[in-house]
C-alpha cells in the first residue's frame, strides 16, 4: 500500500530511497560490480572491530562489571566522548536541512507542506545520528553482551535516546541561531559550535589524560581513583544513562522517554518556522560579492604562472579552507603532547614539533592539493585553453608546495635558529609528507566543483586513508630522526609502501 | 582555394550507445553556422570533441588546416569554447578571470588589458569588473564566459546552448557580440534550441540526429529540399520525423 502523496511517510519513503541510493553509490563508487568485494570488506571490518573490543572490554567484562561507581564513571565518560560526536554531527546535518538546496526549491515551492518535510529531514538527521554511532559502539555492546550477559544490549536503547536527544538540542541550537544571528551567520556559527563539540571533549580528555596519567587514552582518566572519588553519589541521576546501558529497565524508559519526547516537542516546535528559515537561507548569495580594489594592469606571465596565480587567489579566498585546516591540525595536538612526554627527554621539544608539523604539512598539503587539482571550477576552460595537461598539473603541484613552504618557512627559519639539524629533519620530511599527499590527489583526482571539498574524504577512502597513512608515517620517520634513531628508516619503509599501493589502487587513465 | 575553419571527416564516437555516427562536416571561416537536432542528438558531443574536451573514437578534426588531434595545442590556440553553465570561478573578479584567461592563451598584457577593458564596457560589466563572480545572475556570468572567450581574439568560437538562461537583454547582448564578430571575419559555431535565433543569425544550418547530419544548407536550401515555404521550426520539425519514418521502414 502506497502513502498518501505528500504525507509524511510519503516523505520518509523519498527520503530513504534517496539516501540508500547515495550510500549505495559512495560505497560502491557508482560500480555494482563491487558490491560483493564491499560486503567482504565490511565484514572483515565488522570483525577485526569486534575483536579490537574483545581486546579493550573483555578482561573487565569477562569478570562481571559490578554496578559500583568506577563502572559507572567509565560508561559515563565513554557515553559522553559518543555523545559530543553525536551532537557534532547532528548540528552540521541539521544546518545542512535549512541550508542545502538539492530538490528543496522543489518542494518549497510546491503545496506540499513544509513543516511535514522538516520532520521528515529531522528525522533522518536523527537516524543518522543514532546509526552511526551505534555502529561504531556495537561491536563493544556486543562484547559486553556475550561476556557479561545479554542486559548490555539495552545500550542500544541509550544510543537511540543519545541520538534523539542531539538532534534536538542541535535543533535547538539552529534555531536560535537563526533568531539571534541571522541566516548569514547561522551557518558559519553553528559548523565552529559543531566543530569546537566534536572535537573539544576528545582533545580535553586526551590532554587530561597525558599530562597526568602519561597516558593518551582517553579511558585512562575514566580510571583514576580521583575520578571516581569527585563523582555523584550512586543513586544521582547523573548516572542515569549507565545505568540504562547496564540493563536497568526503569532508567532506560525514562531515557528513550526523554530522548523522544524532546525530539517531537523540538520538531513540533521549529516546524512552523522551517518554510521561513530555509527560504531566507535561499535567499543568501552564498560568496559575497564585496568590491575589490581595482588592480593594476596585466601581467606578463608564462601559462604557468597565470595557473599557479588563479590557484593561490583562488585558496586565499576559500572561505571553509582556514577552519578545516586548523581542525586537522588541532588534532595533531595530543599525539604530539604525549610524544613530548613519553619520548621528549633527549630532543626536547623538537621530538615533538618535528612530527607535528611534518604530519600537518601532509594534512594541508592533501587539502590543498585537492582544491587545487580535482576541485577545478572551469575544468573546461583551462581543457580546451592551449596548454597540455601536464603543464597544467604542474603549476598546480608548484602551487600547492609553495604554499606549503611559505607556511613552513617562518616556523623552520625560528627552529633553525636553535638546532639546524632539527630544522632540516623537518623540511626533509614535510617535502616528503607533503609530496605525497600531493601524488596522492594526483593519483586519484577527479572533476569536481571546489564546493565538494567538504565530501572529498568520503569520494575516495583509499585516497584519504594512504594519504594519511604516509603522512603518520613520515611524522613517525621525523620523530625517529630527531631523537637520533636508526629506527627511523621503518617508517620511511611503510611510507613508500603505502605510497606504492595507492598508486596501485589509483583508477587507471588513458 | 581558403581552407575551411573546421573539417570533419568520418567523426565516431560512442559511449554506452552511437551518439556521433561517421559524421563530415564543413565549415567555411567566417561563418555562423548554426548545429540543431533534438535532445541526445550528439551536437554537444561533437562540439567538445572539436574543443578538445572528448577524444573521438575515430575520425579526423582539422581547425584551420591544422589536424587538433595531433597537434591539440595549436588547434586550441584558433579556438573559445563556450558552454551552457559559464565556465568561471566563483572567487575571481571578472578581470582576474580575463587576465588569467590572457596569461592561459599568452595573449600580450598591454593588448590582453586593452581588450579586458573593451569587453568589459562592450558587455555592461564595467560596475561589477571588481566584484567576485560568485554573486553574479546567470547573465552576468555568460558575459564574463563570453568575454573569457573574445579576450584571446579566437578565429572559431564554438557555443554550446549559449542563450540557456540569459534574459532578453543579455541574449540580445550575446548575439550582438556574435554577429560583430562574424563581421569582423571570425566563425561561430552554435548549438541552441531557439531556432528564431538560429533562422536570424545563422548563415548555414546543420540538422543532426542520432549523431548524424540529416541536412545542411542555407535556410532558402533547407526550404527548397522539404519543398515548400516554412519556417524553421517546421523544417526542423519535418526533417526530424522524416528521419524518423526512414529509420521505421529501414527497421
Amino acid at each position: 500500500m502506497s502513502a498518501a502523496p505528500a504525507s509524511i511517510a510519503w516523505f520518509a519513503r523519498h527520503e530513504l530511497i534517496l539516501g540508500w541510493r547515495d550510500w549505495v553509490a559512495m560505497m560502491t563508487g557508482g560500480r555494482r560490480s563491487r558490491s560483493m568485494g564491499i560486503v567482504i570488506f565490511l565484514a572483515v571490518v565488522v570483525l577485526v572491530l569486534h575483536l579490537m573490543a574483545f581486546g579493550l572490554v573483555g578482561r573487565w567484562a569477562s569478570r562481571g562489571v559490578p554496578n559500583d561507581a568506577a563502572s559507572l564513571v567509565m560508561l559515563t565518560g565513554t557515553g559522553i566522548l559518543f555523545w559530543t560526536i553525536m551532537l557534532s554531527q547532528a548540528l552540521e546535518a541539521v544546518t545542512r536541512v535549512y541550508y542545502g538546496r538539492s530538490d528543496l526549491d522543489l518542494v518549497l515551492s510546491s503545496p506540499a507542506s513544509s513543516q511535514r518535510l522538516f520532520a521528515v529531514r529531522t528525522g533522518a538527521v536523527a537516524l543518522t545520528s543514532i546509526l552511526l554511532p551505534g555502529l561504531l559502539a556495537s561491536p563493544l555492546i556486543n562484547m559486553l553482551a556475550l561476556l557479561d550477559g545479554p542486559r548490555w544490549l539495552s545500550a542500544y536503547g541509550v544510543v537511540v535516546a543519545m541520538g534523539a536527544i542531539s538532534t534536538a538540542i542541535s535543533v535547538l541550537i539552529t534555531l536560535g541561531l537563526f533568531r539571534a544571528v541571522g541566516p548569514k551567520q547561522t551557518r558559519l556559527i553553528a559548523q565552529i559550535v559543531a566543530a569546537v563539540v566534536g572535537a573539544g571533549f576528545v582533545i580535553g580528555i586526551q590532554a587530561a589524560a597525558i599530562l597526568y596519567y602519561g597516558d593518551m587514552s582517553r579511558f585512562a582518566l575514566f580510571q583514576s581513583q580521583a575520578i571516581v572519588d569527585a563523582a555523584p553519589e550512586l543513586h544521582s541521576n547523573f548516572w542515569l544513562p549507565a545505568k540504562a546501558a547496564m540493563g536497568d529497565g526503569t532508567a532506560l524508559l525514562i531515557m528513550l522517554g526523554i530522548g523522544l519526547t524532546a525530539l517531537v516537542l523540538t520538531v513540533a516546535l521549529a516546524a512552523p518556522s522551517y518554510g521561513q528559515h530555509a527560504t531566507s537561507a535561499a535567499g543568501l548569495t552564498h560568496v559575497r560579492s564585496q568590491r575589490r580594489p581595482a588592480r593594476r594592469s596585466f601581467r606578463t606571465m608564462s601559462q604557468r604562472h597565470a595557473l599557479r596565480l588563479k590557484e593561490w587567489r583562488l585558496l586565499q579566498r576559500d572561505p571553509w579552507l582556514l577552519s578545516q585546516t586548523l581542525m586537522q591540525i588541532l588534532y595533531l595536538l595530543p599525539p604530539a603532547l604525549l610524544l613530548w612526554l613519553n619520548f621528549g627527554h633527549d630532543a626536547g621539544a623538537f621530538v615533538v614539533v618535528v612530527p607535528v608539523l611534518i604530519m600537518a604539512a601532509g594534512q594541508l598539503a592533501g587539502g590543498l592539493a585537492w582544491l587545487a587539482i580535482s576541485g577545478e571550477d572551469a575544468h573546461d576552460l583551462v581543457v580546451t585553453g592551449p596548454v597540455s595537461p601536464r603543464t597544467v598539473l604542474i603549476a598546480k603541484i608548484e602551487a600547492v608546495l609553495s604554499v606549503i613552504a611559505v607556511v613552513m618557512a617562518p616556523l623552520l627559519l625560528l627552529m633553525a635558529i636553535s638546532s639546524p639539524r632539527m630544522a632540516l629533519i623537518t623540511a626533509f620530511g614535510a617535502m616528503l609528507s607533503a609530496g605525497s599527499a600531493t601524488a596522492i590527489q594526483l593519483w586519484f583526482r577527479v572533476v569536481a566543483k571546489r564546493s565538494m571539498f567538504r565530501r572529498r574524504q568520503v569520494a575516495s577512502r583509499a585516497a584519504t586513508l594512504s594519504e594519511a597513512f604516509a603522512s603518520i608515517m613520515w611524522a613517525g620517520m621525523g620523530a625517529l630522526m630527531a631523537s637520533g634513531s636508526m629506527l627511523a628508516i621503518g617508517p620511511a619503509v611503510v611510507a613508500v609502501l603505502v605510497l606504492g599501493l595507492a598508486k596501485l589502487l589509483s583508477p587507471r587513465r588513458a | 582555394m581558403t581552407v575551411p575553419a573546421l573539417a570533419i571527416f568520418h567523426l565516431t564516437k560512442s559511449f554506452d550507445r552511437p551518439v556521433v555516427q561517421d559524421l563530415d562536416l564543413t565549415i567555411k571561416a567566417g561563418e555562423f553556422y548554426a548545429l540543431l537536432g533534438p535532445n541526445g542528438a550528439g551536437k554537444t558531443t561533437i562540439l567538445r570533441m572539436v574543443a578538445g574536451l572528448l577524444q573521438p573514437d575515430v575520425g579526423d578534426i582539422s581547425i584551420f588546416g591544422i589536424d587538433a588531434r595531433r597537434d591539440p595545442i595549436a588547434a586550441k590556440r584558433l579556438v573559445a569554447w563556450v558552454s551552457d553553465e559559464p565556465m568561471v570561478y566563483d572567487r575571481l573578479t571578472p578581470l582576474e578571470y580575463l587576465e588569467f584567461v590572457a596569461g592561459l592563451w599568452q595573449v600580450e598584457p598591454k593588448k590582453a588589458q586593452a581588450k579586458a577593458d573593451e569587453l568589459i564596457d562592450w558587455l555592461g560589466l564595467r560596475p561589477h569588473a571588481n566584484q567576485l563572480c560568485g554573486g553574479f545572475s546567470m547573465g552576468m556570468l555568460q558575459k564574463v564566459a563570453l568575454a573569457g572567450a573574445l579576450v584571446h581574439d579566437p578565429k572559431l568560437i564554438i557555443l554550446d546552448e549559449p542563450l540557456t538562461g540569459l534574459d532578453a537583454g543579455s541574449a540580445r547582448t550575446v548575439k550582438d557580440v556574435l554577429l560583430g564578430k562574424v563581421r569582423d571575419g571570425v566563425t561561430v559555431i552554435m548549438t541552441t534550441h531557439i531556432l528564431e535565433v538560429a533562422e536570424r543569425m545563422a548563415e548555414r544550418i546543420g540538422v543532426i540526429k542520432e549523431g548524424r547530419l540529416l541536412a545542411e544548407g542555407t535556410l532558402a536550401e533547407l526550404r527548397t529540399r522539404i519543398g515548400r515555404e516554412s519556417s524553421l521550426e517546421d523544417i526542423f520539425l519535418d526533417l526530424v520525423a522524416q528521419s524518423g519514418e526512414t529509420d521505421a521502414v529501414a527497421a
